[in-house]
């Protein structure tokens, strides 16, 4: 689906002359930014958290903190909205600038009803509002407006009843409730799934085109910018680098920080090598598990199957709920399969405990999504890396620090660091302190667990290449989950596609990616955000 | 929890600037006033210990027997607290009884914080079983009332200390088992500890390296609040006759044995009872340090 249109020149919607924005602790998040968005233009903010883009889309409704500084001039329609009181603010949010926020899940009120969450609006702002008698009729038109089906019942329900699509829906519906002139998304789809995500941007997209509302789409993925923006706005460290239509950012962007974001959103297609046949590390045969019984029973894991040689990367993907994560903890030994055979290395795993699942966790290790909450924050990084060694009783202090130094060395961590904390440390560099620690003991095989989907593009971009180089090094085996189809193109040899708890393809990653068989992996990849980028950019697509 | 909010945003790869070291010094009167900000509440702490260890070094006063003269003399700078109906110096009592309430609340509150902390170590690690029977045991601990218990451990004994400093503890078990059992399932479901069990890790080794240091904090400052509500519990025993035998200085007799006189010698009640209030305010002002200087 196209979903660029071409530019509709008109007087601009937004105007914002040398913006600068200072927080009360000193940092200037925004730096002397310029920006005219014109009337019914769909423009995308793009850059890495802490690029300042949240900034820009607060200053531009008004949600700064207290006491941050704000100089320079943001004209919306006309008004200078800079010095505006609570209560003027009140006038234009909603009715002139919608909101659709980055959460779906907490962004709905838990104990009210969707239907009384979308009058809500209308009554807040009865001047800009139909008639109260039509305020029902209205909600449902909007929610069929969005494309969620039965709206009628929805009004009646509550939002834990909804899925996350469905509620982004319904945010949309909010937003869109008044017209606003300005809409501003905050990763909107960021939450959902790649399938949900598509659909999702198309209603929001089509929805804007229709009703020429101009837009501000907050995203840290250019793929999905370029998928669904007229113009592209490149953000770092609070400054515009970039300010251009989709077209020629691809193709004539000589920045080199675009360059870096737009050859990660593409892919390089260098595939890692496929190496000599070495025997099988992980080997899972027609395994089940399932969750709760009778009634509430829910088949996580069903009937699968699939090996993994030593030495490669099999990647698992597939939307959340899919039945991933279960079989890695599975395959960790967490987990004890109902039936079937999990085998590591030749050695069983389901009946492992004690002493012998040490044995199993000296040979895979498991790293986590998310690194804040996987590295112990009182330790030092030195300890925690060490922490291993010292539990298996490997070797004397003088080796171990010798080790950790080593290893600290692998994954390119500043020797520097040793005495530092987690707190102090960057997301991506708290995610390499936990793979060296996966790696202290002598395990081979990793399993990777959503390892990247917690960081920044470029930070994730470095953590890849970290990984493919350790596995040309060490032979190391990945199991590699997630959900995010560019990242799993580059770095597996063999993929797997996961549904409702089972495997419904397995096979080479180049014949998956290009002859998918079953008609979930086609529409999974459809979905995959990228497609004008790809178009647009030959040689790396 | 702002432990795990990103606090850096540099992109990895790229060497991190030096934290800035938060402890060094840049000018040489500013941690002392940093730290009496934050700790001032040891200093009359302090004091009371003194008092409770050498109580002869701050009152030269006898304080069993009295001058029969100077009986019911009000507060003046020979007497600072007055004098009772016996004529023995009340500020001499207080001081000498320091040691006695103290010990028995220090007592009291070991009890409670060991006894609980294990009880909700137990509850929070050692499976469903466990944790079941643990927390059913809390809940009958927390039916019935907590004086209610030292009330009937004292009389069901022999009263002294000992017996009074159990009374008490048992009552403050429920409270300390309750706070361990969630800092423990708070801690608990973060991946770090499943990591350092996949680290090899023993059960008593991921109890010591990773939960305890996470539950001490709170545990410190519920043990400085709860030595405070020790005090007056042991206080009001002692008030009601159950503490130690009247010649004995201990707060709680002072303000009972006080209270007969209230109509012609306010100071025999209200200056020991302002110095109950005092030490119960200064320990629930430390138990507040403590939870800051843990949280992090």
């Amino acid at each position: 689906m196209e979903m660029n249109a071409k530019n509709t020149p008109a007087a601009p919607v937004v105007r914002i002359e040398d913006l600068t924005v200072r927080y009360p602790g000193g940092t200037v998040a925004a730096n002397g930014l310029d920006l005219h968005i014109p009337s019914g233009q769909i423009l995308a903010v793009v850059g890495e958290s802490g690029s300042g883009k949240s900034t820009l889309t607060k200053a531009l409704i008004g949600l700064l903190p207290a006491g941050t500084r704000v100089e320079g001039s943001i004209r919306f329609g006309g008004t200078e909205v800079t010095n505006l009181d609570v209560r003027r603010w009140r006038a234009i949010r909603g009715a002139g600038i919608g909101l659709v926020p980055q959460d779906p899940g907490s962004s709905l009120d838990p104990v009210k009803t969707i239907g009384s969450q979308l009058i809500e609006v209308f009554r807040l702002h009865p001047q800009r509002s139909v008639p109260k008698a039509q305020w029902r009729s209205r909600a449902i038109e909007l929610l069929a407006s969005v494309g969620v089906d039965r709206p009628e019942y929805r009004l009646g329900q509550y939002p834990h009843e909804l899925s996350g699509g469905l509620k982004q829906r319904v945010l949309i519906a909010i937003a869109f409730a008044l017209d606003p002139q300005l809409l501003i998304a905050d990763e909107p789809t960021s939450a959902l799934d790649v399938t949900v995500q598509r659909t999702v941007l198309e209603v929001f997209v089509s929805l804007a085109r229709q009703k020429g509302t101009t837009v501000l789409f907050v995203t840290h993925d250019l793929a999905v910018a370029t998928d669904i923006a007229d113009r592209v706005l490149v953000m770092n460290s609070g400054r515009i680098l970039e300010d251009r239509s989709v077209r020629s950012l691809i193709t004539e962007s000589t920045e080199p920080y675009t360059r870096a974001l737009l050859a990660q959103a593409t892919g390089s297609r260098q595939r890692p090598q496929p190496v000599a046949h070495a025997g099988i590390a992980i080997d899972v045969q027609e395994v089940s598990r399932t969750f709760g019984r009778g009634a509430t029973a829910h088949r996580a894991v069903h009937q699968v199957s699939f090996q993994v040689p030593r030495g490669t990367t099999f990647s698992l993907v597939g939307e959340s709920g899919s039945g991933k994560s279960t079989t890695a903890k599975l395959i960790m030994g967490l987990l004890d399969p109902q039936s079937g055979q999990i085998r590591v290395n030749g050695q069983r795993v389901g009946a492992a405990h004690g002493r012998r699942r040490h044995q199993l966790w000296r040979q895979a290790q498991l790293v986590y999504q998310n690194p804040d909450s996987a590295l112990d924050p009182r330790q030092r990084i030195a300890s925690i890396i060490a922490e291993p060694l010292l539990n298996y009783r490997l070797g004397d202090p003088r080796w171990r620090s010798g080790r950790v130094a080593e290893l600290m060395e692998q994954v390119n961590l500043a020797p520097s660091l040793a005495a530092a904390r987690p707190p102090q440390l960057s997301g991506g560099q708290r995610q390499r302190v936990a793979i060296a620690r996966a790696l202290a003991s002598g395990a081979e095989i990793l399993v990777l667990d959503e390892a990247l989907s917690a960081l920044d593009v470029l930070t994730q971009e470095q953590i890849l290449a970290l990984l493919q180089s350790l596995q040309r090094e060490h032979g190391l085996t990945y199991l590699f989950i997630s959900h995010d189809l560019h990242v799993v193109e580059r770095i597996s040899h063999h993929v797997g596609v996961m549904r409702r708890g089972e495997l419904v393809e397995s096979g080479s990653v180049h014949q998956v990616f290009t002859e998918p068989a079953h008609p979930y992996t086609r529409t999974l990849l459809a979905a995959n955000p990228g497609q004008v980028l790809r178009e647009l950019c030959p040689a790396a697509g | 929890m702002s432990v795990l909010t990103e606090q850096n945003t540099t992109p990895a790869g790229l060497p991190l600037p030096e934290p800035a070291p938060t402890t060094a010094a840049p000018a040489a009167g500013r941690p002392v006033r940093r730290w009496l900000g934050r700790w001032w509440m040891l200093l009359p702490l302090g004091l009371l210990l003194a008092w409770a260890l050498v109580p002869g070094a701050f009152s030269a006063a006898d304080p069993i027997t009295g001058i029969p003269a100077q009986k019911l003399s009000a507060p003046s700078p020979a007497h600072p607290f007055g004098t009772d109906h016996l004529g023995r110096d009340v500020y001499s009592r207080v001081v000498h009884g320091t040691r006695q309430t103290l010990m028995t609340a220090g007592l009291a509150c070991l009890i409670g914080s060991v006894l609980g902390s294990v009880l909700g170590l137990l509850a929070g690690t050692a499976g469903r079983a466990a944790d079941a029977v643990a927390m059913r045991l809390v809940d009958v601990l927390l039916a019935v009332p907590a004086f209610l218990i030292a009330l009937i451990l004292v009389t069901a004994t022999e009263p002294g200390p000992l017996s009074l400093g159990l009374g008490v503890g048992i009552a403050s078990i429920a409270a300390f088992a309750r706070l361990v059992r969630t800092e423990v399932l708070r801690v608990r479901s973060h991946d770090f500890v499943q990591a350092a069990l996949m680290s090899g890790g023993g059960y008593f080794t991921v109890l010591r390296r990773h939960i305890l240091p996470h539950v001490i904090g709170p545990v410190l400052a519920l043990l400085a609040v709860d030595l405070g509500a020790a005090i007056l519990a042991i206080s009001g025993l002692g008030f009601l006759g159950f503490g130690a035998p009247p010649p004995t200085p201990e707060w709680g007799l002072l303000i009972s044995e006080g209270r007969q006189y209230l109509s012609v010698a306010w100071w025999l009640t209200t200056l020991p009872g302002l110095v109950i209030v005092t030490a119960v305010m200064l320990t629930a002002a430390l138990g507040r340090s403590i939870n800051c200087a843990f949280r992090f």
